[in-house]
C-alpha cells in the first residue's frame, strides 16, 4: 500500500523547497518528484528503521545511553554544544535550554558558514527581502562568491534567474544575470555577464563600487580584474528596478570575513538611495537560519554564545566551535544534527577526538568514530516533524510522511535536560 | 619543486551528493580527495592529469591525485571535506572561521 | 486557591474606584467569597496596598520576525541588561529588545500580565508565535498586518468585496492572528519601488488603489467579521512635520469604523513639512474629545536608548537616511515590509524635545482616560520598562516641569505643557494602563476584577514616588498563581496565545489557492498556522 505526499518540504539546503511529492510504501520512500539531485538522494535514502545507540562503539538500550550522555556532560566544566542546522527549532529550543541549564557554550554550523554575515549585520544591517520579491521584482541578481548550481541547484528555477512573477512575466529575459567569482563556475556560465576578481579583492572591488556609483573617478582600479566591466556592472546596479544581491562562502571564507559581508552590506544599502536593491545570504543547510533565529531570540546572539558565566555572552573567535577545539578549551561535546569531522581544520577534529563527545543525529549520519555516546533519531522533515527556517528567513512546517520508530531529537534533549546536574 | 599558490576549497556536486550519507564515508572521501589546476599551472610545473602531488601548508601536508581545471595561474581547487582540511589550520584570526578559502600552499612534485 | 484580604481596589470598569474590598481567587479566576474555602486558601494581606487588574499593553513589539532581527542587530543592546539564569529561571539579553523569557520576566514584575504583538506579516506569523511560545507569564495576541496586501489590493480594485472579507476571515484564522494591522497603507507596497504615498489618494503602484480604500475596505471587513478588537491603524507620514492634518484626516475617516490610532505621538506633529516642528497635541486632542468612535495609544518618548522597529519600511528609510548608522529593511512578498534603526532619544536634543511633548500633552489634552492608552511603541519610542516613569510624569506635575526644564531651549519654546495642571489620578492610571486597552481588545475577562475575571492581579504598595510604586509591585497574580513577590519573578508559566475565530465562507480558498500558485514562493497548504504547533492558547469566537 503506497501513500502519496504532496507538498512536502525538503531540508537539505537553504532553498527548503516545499512543493516535493513523496511515495512511500512499506515504510520506505519509494519515489521522489521535483527535488533536486541532493534532495533526493537525502529522501531516497533514509532508513527509518529501529537503531540501537551506542556507547564506545558497542550497543546498549535507550536508559544507558541517555544516562552516559548526561554522565558526560555532568563531568564537563566546559561543555560545547555544536551543530544544531539540520534539526528543528524546537530541537534547536532545547539544545539552547541545555546550554543555559549546564552553563555550556552553543554554536551553530552558522560557525564555519555565515557567522561572518551576522557580524557584518550587527556592523551595519541589511536590507533585505524574501525570495518571493526576488521572483517578482528583480530584474537584476548578482551571486558574488556562491554557486547555486551546485549548493543550491532549484534556486534558480524557483526563486532567481529563472522564475517568472509579477513584473518578471519573461523569467530569465526579464533579468540580467552577473556572477562575481575567483574562477568559472557552472553558475558563471549561465550569466550574463561574469566579473572574474583576483582571489582577496572582493573588498576592494566592492569599495570600488561604491565609489563609482557615488560618481567618483576611479584611478588605477583593483588589480586583477577588467576595470570595464568593474564600472558596467556599477552601472547596472543603479539603474536596475530592484537588485539583489546573494554572496555565500566566497566572501564568508576569504580573507576579510565580516568585513568583505559589511562592504557588501553597505554598497546595497547606499544602493538604495538610487533605486531599490537587497542583499540575501545564500543559507546552505536547511535549518542554519532557524539556528540564528532561535539562539538569537533566547540569548539576544545568533551563535558563538557562552553560558559559563551564567548570563549569555558572543565571543567569535573565543566561543566558535573550531576555536573552543582547536585551543583545547571544551572538554566534552554534544553535537547535534551535523558532521564536524566533515567540515573542521584538522587541528579542532583532532581534540574532538580526544575529548568525550555525544552524537545526537539520524541513523547513518552518526560518528562512531568520533562520539563515545551515539543517539540515533529520527530526521526532522522525513518521520520526526518541526519548524525550519528558510534561507530568507520564511518559516515552514517540517511534515512526517511515516511514523517515526526512533525517538526525535527534541524527546532525547528533553529526556537529557531533566537528567542533567544543574 | 616547491610554488606557491592560493587554494580555495568549496563544494562540487559529488561532494555535496555524498554528503547526507556521511562524510566520512569512504564514497564521500574519494569524492574530495583530488586538487584542480589550471591549464597555464599544469603545464610550468609539467605534470598531468591524474599524476599524484604534495599540497603543503602551515598546517599540513597531503598527496592526492591533479585533474585538470578551469582555474587562473596561482589558484588551486579543492572540495570541501576531510582532506582539503588536514591543509586548512584552524587558526581563524578572531572570526571563527578558519581559512578555508585563500589558503597559502605550496605544491611540490613527488 | 487565594484571599487577597484589606486592599484598595480600582477597578475602573466594574466602577470600583478606591474601595477598600476583598478579593477571591478559584482555578485561576474571581470567584466570590462562598465558593472558597477560606481555610486552605492563601490569604495575602494586601491592608494599606493599591490593587489593580493586571497590566494590560495594547501595542508593543515583543516576537517575530522584526523584532528579533532588532536583537541580532543590536549585540551592544544586549550588554545593557544581563540578567543572570537561576535554578528556575532562564538567562537573557537585551534592554530595549530583550531576549523571549527575559521579556516575560520582565513585564510581569512590572505587574503586566497581557501584551499584544502589534505587528506580524502573515508569512512569517509563525515565527512569531514561536517566539510567543518562549515568553512566559503573558497573555499574548497578535495583530496581522494586512493594509499592503495583494490579495486585498486586487479585490479592492476589481470590486469584489466579499471576496476580500472572506479573505480576511481565512488569513486571520490561517495565522491564529487576534485582530487587523494597517501599517501605513499603500505605502510598503510603493517602497518596493523606492517610492511612498503622502496623502490618503494617492495611487499605489500596480494596484491603482488607495490608501482610503483600503482603509475603509479593511474597517468595514473589521466590523463584519466582528472581530473582538476594531481596526488598529498606523496611518500614514509617520514622523514626518505636519502629518498631525494627514492624521485627523484619516480618524475623520475611519470614525465609524470606530478605529483604533497607534502610537499617535510619532503621527501628532504640526508644522510646515521640511521645517521644525511643534506638538500637534493640541490639534491632535480636540479633534479625539470631540468624537466619539476613536481611541489611540500614545507610543510615549522615553530618553535613553531605544530600537525603531516598524513594518514602516519608507519610514524607516527615511530616518536611516537623516541619523545614519546601522538600518534593517525587510521586504516582504505579497504583504508587506519593515525596517529597523537604533536611536537614542536624548532630552536636550531639540527634536526629542518636541517628540517628548507631543506625546506627554496628547495624555494631558484628550480629557477621557479611556480613550487614551500608555504605550511607549516599544521599543520604538523606548523600552517598556519606562512605563512607570511615564505613570510618574502623569500624576506628578512638580516632576514633570522639573523635567521639562531639562529639554533644549527650542523645545521648550512655547511650549504648552507647562501650563497643563492636570495630574492623573490612580483610577486614571488603572484605566489608561489596564482596563481601557483591555476593554478595547474586546477581552471580556481582562482588565477587570469582576466575578468571572481572569485572575490577573497586581497588587502596589503605595508610595510618594509614583515611579518606583509602579516599577515593582508587592505581588503579581497570574491566572491565580502567585507569579511576582516584591518586584521578582518567584514563578513562571507559560502564557496563553489568543487568536480571533471569525466566521468567513471557505469557498475562498480556492482564489486563495489560485493567488498562492501566482503568487507566492510557498504552497497553500503549508501556510496555514494549526493550534497544534502554537503552544497553548484561547479561541476567541467572533459572535
Amino acid at each position: 500500500m503506497s501513500q502519496v505526499f504532496q507538498n512536502i518540504v525538503c531540508k537539505f539546503c537553504g532553498c527548503l523547497c516545499d512543493d516535493i511529492t513523496i511515495e512511500v510504501e512499506d515504510a520506505r520512500i519509494k519515489k521522489v518528484k521535483k527535488a533536486c539531485v541532493s534532495g533526493r538522494g537525502y529522501f531516497l535514502d533514509y532508513d527509518p528503521s529501529d537503531v540501537k545507540p551506542m556507547i564506545d562503539g558497542q550497543e546498549v538500550e535507550w536508559d544507558e545511553a541517555i544516562a552516559a550522555a548526561v554522565d558526560i556532560l555532568d563531568r564537563a566544566d566546559s561543555p560545547l554544544i555544536y551543530g544544531l542546522s539540520s534539526t528543528s527549532s524546537e530541537g534547536q529550543r532545547k539544545a539552547a535550554k541545555l546550554a543555559d541549564r549546564i552553563g555550556a557554550t552553543i554554536d551553530s554550523t552558522s560557525s564555519v558558514c555565515h557567522f561572518p554575515t551576522s557580524q557584518a549585520f550587527q556592523a551595519v544591517g541589511e536590507a533585505t527581502c524574501t525570495l518571493g520579491e526576488v521572483k517578482d521584482r528583480a530584474d537584476l541578481m548578482v551571486f558574488w562568491g556562491c554557486n547555486p548550481m551546485i549548493a543550491h541547484p532549484r534556486h534558480f528555477a524557483r526563486y532567481s534567474a529563472n522564475a517568472k512573477g509579477m513584473l518578471t512575466k519573461n523569467g530569465r529575459k526579464d533579468r540580467t544575470v552577473v556572477v562575481v567569482d575567483v574562477r568559472p563556475t557552472k553558475t558563471s556560465k549561465l550569466a550574463d555577464h561574469f566579473l572574474q576578481i583576483k582571489p582577496g579583492t572582493d573588498y576592494e572591488v566592492m569599495t570600488t563600487l561604491r565609489a563609482l556609483i557615488h560618481g567618483k573617478k576611479i584611478g588605477k582600479g583593483v588589480e586583477g580584474v577588467d576595470m570595464q566591466q568593474v564600472e558596467q556592472l556599477a552601472d547596472l546596479m543603479k539603474s536596475c528596478r530592484y537588485g539583489v544581491t546573494f554572496f555565500g562562502m566566497g566572501l564568508t571564507m576569504s580573507p576579510g570575513r565580516a568585513y568583505n559581508i559589511a562592504e557588501l552590506f553597505t554598497l546595497v544599502a547606499e544602493l538604495n538611495k538610487f533605486t531599490r536593491f537587497s542583499a540575501m545570504p545564500m543559507r546552505g543547510h536547511g535549518n542554519v537560519a532557524g539556528a540564528d533565529q532561535v539562539l538569537a531570540w533566547l540569548s539576544g546572539y545568533p551563535t558563538a554564545v557562552s553560558m559559563a558565566c551564567g548570563v549569555p555572552k558572543m565571543g567569535p573567535g573565543e566561543f566558535t566551535s573550531v576555536d573552543m577545539l582547536a585551543n583545547k578549551e571544551a572538554d566534552a561535546a554534544l553535537i547535534i544534527a551535523s558532521n564536524p569531522a566533515a567540515h573542521f581544520p584538522q587541528a579542532a577534529v583532532k581534540h574532538l577526538k580526544s575529548i568525550p563527545s555525544i552524537h545526537i543525529a539520524p541513523a547513518g549520519e552518526c560518528l562512531p568514530d568520533i562520539a563515545n555516546v551515539i543517539l540515533p533519531t529520527a530526521c526532522c522533515g522525513i518521520d520526526a516533524p518541526g519548524t525550519a527556517y528558510r534561507m530568507d528567513n520564511v518559516p515552514l512546517r517540517l511534515q512526517t510522511v511515516m511514523p517515526n520508530i526512533r525517538p526525535t531529537d527534541e524527546e532525547i534533549l528533553s529526556r537529557i535536560i531533566k537528567a542533567v546536574k544543574q | 619543486m616547491k610554488n606557491k599558490y592560493t587554494l580555495i576549497t568549496g563544494r562540487t556536486k559529488k561532494q555535496t551528493d555524498g554528503l547526507h550519507k556521511g562524510a566520512c564515508s569512504p564514497d564521500h572521501v574519494n569524492a574530495t580527495s583530488f586538487v584542480e589546476i589550471g591549464p597555464d599551472d599544469m603545464a610550468q610545473l609539467e605534470i598531468t592529469e591524474g599524476q599524484i602531488i604534495k599540497l603543503l601548508s602551515s598546517a599540513g601536508i597531503v598527496e592526492l591525485p591533479v585533474q585538470a581545471g578551469d582555474l587562473p595561474v596561482g589558484l588551486l581547487f579543492m572540495p570541501m571535506g576531510p582532506t582539503a582540511n588536514k591543509l586548512v589550520g584552524a587558526e581563524t584570526f578572531g572570526t571563527g572561521m578558519p581559512s578555508f578559502k585563500g589558503l597559502q600552499v605550496e605544491v611540490e612534485i613527488v | 486557591m487565594i484571599g487577597i484580604k484589606g486592599g484598595t481596589v480600582y477597578d475602573p470598569l466594574k466602577g470600583v474606584e478606591g474601595h477598600v474590598q476583598d478579593l477571591w481567587i478559584k482555578n485561576g479566576k474571581v470567584v466570590s467569597p462562598e465558593d472558597v474555602d477560606k481555610n486552605a486558601a492563601q490569604i495575602i494581606d494586601a491592608s494599606g496596598k493599591i490593587i489593580m487588574p493586571g497590566g494590560v499593553d495594547i501595542h508593543s513589539h515583543i516576537a517575530g520576525a522584526k523584532v528579533n532581527s532588532g536583537r541580532k542587530l543590536c549585540p551592544e543592546d544586549s550588554l545593557r541588561l544581563l540578567r543572570p539564569r537561576e535554578k528556575n529561571a532562564r538567562s537573557g539579553s537585551g534592554y530595549t529588545v530583550p531576549s523571549t523569557h527575559l521579556t516575560g520576566y520582565l513585564y510581569s514584575e512590572m505587574g503586566y500580565t497581557t501584551v499584544m504583538e502589534a505587528a506580524a506579516a502573515p508569512l512569517v506569523a509563525r515565527h512569531t508565535h514561536e517566539e510567543l511560545e518562549d515568553i512566559p507569564n503573558l497573555d499574548k495576541g497578535i495583530f496581522i498586518t494586512m493594509g499592503n496586501n495583494h490579495f486585498i489590493m486586487k479585490c479592492i480594485r476589481d470590486g469584489e468585496y466579499n471576496k476580500a472579507r472572506d479573505y480576511v476571515g481565512w488569513l486571520i484564522k490561517a495565522t491564529k492572528g487576534f485582530a487587523i494591522k494597517i501599517v501605513n497603507p499603500g505605502g510598503l507596497e510603493n517602497w518596493k519601488y523606492g517610492k511612498n504615498v503622502h496623502s490618503l489618494d494617492d495611487e499605489v503602484i500596480g494596484f491603482g488603489v488607495t490608501p482610503r480604500q483600503i482603509l475603509t475596505t479593511l474597517g468595514k471587513i473589521n466590523q463584519e467579521l466582528k472581530l473582538p478588537h476594531p481596526i488598529h491603524v498606523h496611518g500614514l507620514a509617520l514622523g514626518r512635520t505636519g502629518n498631525v492634518d494627514t492624521t485627523i484626516e484619516t480618524m475623520a475617516l475611519m470614525d465609524e469604523f470606530n478605529a483604533h490610532f497607534c502610537h499617535v505621538q510619532f503621527m501628532g506633529y504640526d508644522g510646515q513639512y521640511g521645517k521644525f516642528p511643534r506638538s500637534g497635541a493640541q490639534k491632535l486632542a480636540r479633534f479625539i474629545n470631540e468624537r466619539s468612535g476613536i481611541t489611540v495609544d500614545v507610543g510615549q518618548i522615553i530618553f535613553g536608548p531605544a530600537t525603531t522597529m516598524t513594518s514602516d519600511g519608507p519610514a524607516q528609510f527615511s530616518l536611516h537616511s537623516k541619523v545614519g548608522g546601522k538600518w534593517v529593511n525587510d521586504d516582504l512578498e505579497s504583504e508587506s515590509g519593515g525596517g529597523i534603526v537604533p536611536l537614542t532619544f536624548k532630552c536636550n536634543n531639540p527634536l526629542h524635545g518636541i517628540m517628548w511633548l507631543t506625546g506627554l500633552e496628547t495624555f494631558l489634552l484628550v480629557d477621557d482616560p479611556w480613550k487614551v492608552y500608555l504605550t511607549t511603541d516599544h521599543p520604538n519610542a523606548g523600552p517598556f520598562l519606562g512605563y512607570p516613569e511615564v505613570i510618574r510624569l502623569l500624576m506628578d506635575k512638580e516632576y514633570r516641569n522639573q523635567e521639562f526644564e531639562k529639554l533644549h531651549p527650542k523645545a521648550k519654546k512655547n511650549a504648552l505643557l507647562p501650563a497643563l495642571e492636570r495630574e492623573y489620578t490612580l483610577d486614571e492610571i488603572a484605566i489608561i494602563t489596564r482596563s481601557g486597552p483591555a476593554q478595547r481588545l474586546g477581552l471580556k475577562n481582562k482588565g477587570h476584577l469582576g466575578m468571572g475575571a481572569d485572575a490577573d492581579i497586581t497588587i502596589y504598595s503605595p508610595k510618594n514616588n509614583k515611579e518606583e510604586m509602579f516599577a515593582h509591585p508587592a505581588w503579581v497574580i497570574k491566572d491565580g498563581e502567585v507569579v511576582v513577590i516584591d518586584g521578582k519573578m518567584v514563578l513562571e508559566q507559560p502564557g496563553r496565545t489568543l487568536y480571533a475565530n471569525p466566521k468567513y465562507d471557505s469557498a475562498i480558498e480556492d482564489d486563495i489557492r489560485a493567488h498562492f500558485a501566482e503568487s507566492y514562493t510557498i504552497a497553500f497548504d503549508n501556510y496555514p498556522i494549526q493550534t497544534e504547533h502554537i503552544g497553548l492558547c484561547e479561541k476567541i469566537d467572533c459572535e
